[in-house]
């Protein structure tokens, strides 16, 4: 019985990792053949390609230890809405350049320090995982505290802009740092850490960043939440399925 | 005061021991921010160890006017080529 509880935990584990990477890549995505600059533009699509990447990697370690024949392309392609379980953050519209590279930050910045953590995974394969996402994460986050940086402490537009994103964004940060009976069993069972924890490291990439762009973090701690345990996800997150779902929903099996 | 990012030349070194090329340019506000560019746009597909980039203007480029003066009276010099000797293949790459 604690076995088939841990192989579950595992399953929703894996999918919130999963998850993430998945809907922000394909949020990233969005950008390619539209960011304000060409190295900007290709920048974006590496990102997309690499949060992609890390998605089959998770997907297809969560199908298998959930053992019913499903593959990464299925879960990402086939299952539905409620079924979904990243961060409320990620499936947030674009909004303008400042907002995107912010989420990234944000979400960048908490990577960094979640597999940190998981390359010391009690499991194998999570380890594993992480040790390769986490040199491209490492990247990520350079990248999106430089533009955060330079864009606060730009002009006028730029501060205003990369201020309003990040007062958009703070109340879905909390989310990251949620914890429920999932992340205790992976917790005890030492597969990963439990998110709660991780905040004091999140803070001292995050805050000290943020100072640099001359931008205030907003007061309070108030965060929506929904989206990791698929308890209420936003409207937003069945338009994006509709558009990355459509060719195998309409023409289903379809390979190229 | 021009609010165009400043133009980058961006030479990578493809492996240890070999030099540094030129590969291309792009725009960025700074070199730190040209370092990231060129890894993204030149280095994708794994080309590259090491990269420097160089603000473009602060090149000093020869004339394509003064070829005449500065090339051609080296055309004429057989002698200055080192051809005469035998290189032992122990040597290796030169």
């Amino acid at each position: 019985m604690a076995e088939v509880m841990e192989k579950t935990a595992l399953f929703e584990f894996l999918c919130r990792m999963g998850d993430n990477t998945l809907i922000l890549g394909h949020r990233v995505s969005e950008w390619c053949g539209h960011a304000p600059v060409l190295e900007e533009d290709i920048a974006l699509a590496n990102t997309a390609l690499d949060l992609i990447g890390q998605t089959q990697l998770w997907l297809e370690y969560a199908a298998e230890v959930e053992g019913k024949g499903r593959s990464a392309d299925d879960l990402a392609f086939l299952r539905d809405v409620w079924d979904f379980r990243n961060v409320l953050m990620l499936e947030l519209p674009n909004g303008d350049f400042g907002q995107t590279l912010m989420r990234q930050f944000l979400f960048d910045a908490w990577q960094v320090v979640m597999l940190g953590h998981l390359v010391r995974s009690s499991d194998t394969r999570v380890s594993e995982i992480a040790e390769k996402a986490s040199k491209e994460v490492a990247y990520h986050l350079d990248r999106s505290r430089g533009t955060v940086i330079g864009l606060g402490d730009g002009t006028e537009e730029s501060n205003a802009r990369m201020q309003a994103a990040l007062e958009r964004l703070w109340p879905y940060v909390g989310e990251m740092f949620a914890s429920d009976e999932t992340d205790a069993a992976m917790l005890a069972a030492g597969v990963a850490p439990d998110p709660a924890s991780l905040r004091a490291e999140f803070d001292a990439i995050v805050l000290p960043a943020l100072a640099e762009a001359t931008l205030t973090v907003p007061e309070g701690d108030f965060a929506h939440k929904g989206g990791r345990d698929g308890g209420m996800h936003t409207e937003h997150l069945g338009h994006i399925l509709c558009t990355m779902q459509w060719l195998q929903r309409a023409y289903p099996g379809a390979k190229w | 005061m021009s609010r165009e990012w400043p133009l980058w030349e961006i030479f990578i070194r493809g492996q240890h021991g070999m030099s540094h090329r030129h590969v291309g340019s792009l725009h960025a506000p700074d070199a730190e921010t040209a370092i990231r560019n060129a890894r993204d746009v030149y280095t994708r597909r794994n080309e590259g160890v090491s990269i420097w980039v160089v603000e473009a203007s602060q090149i000093t480029a020869s004339s394509p006017s003064d070829k005449g003066p500065l090339y051609e009276p080296s055309e004429s010099k057989v002698y200055r080529h080192p051809t005469f000797f035998d290189i032992p293949d122990e040597v290796g790459h030169m």
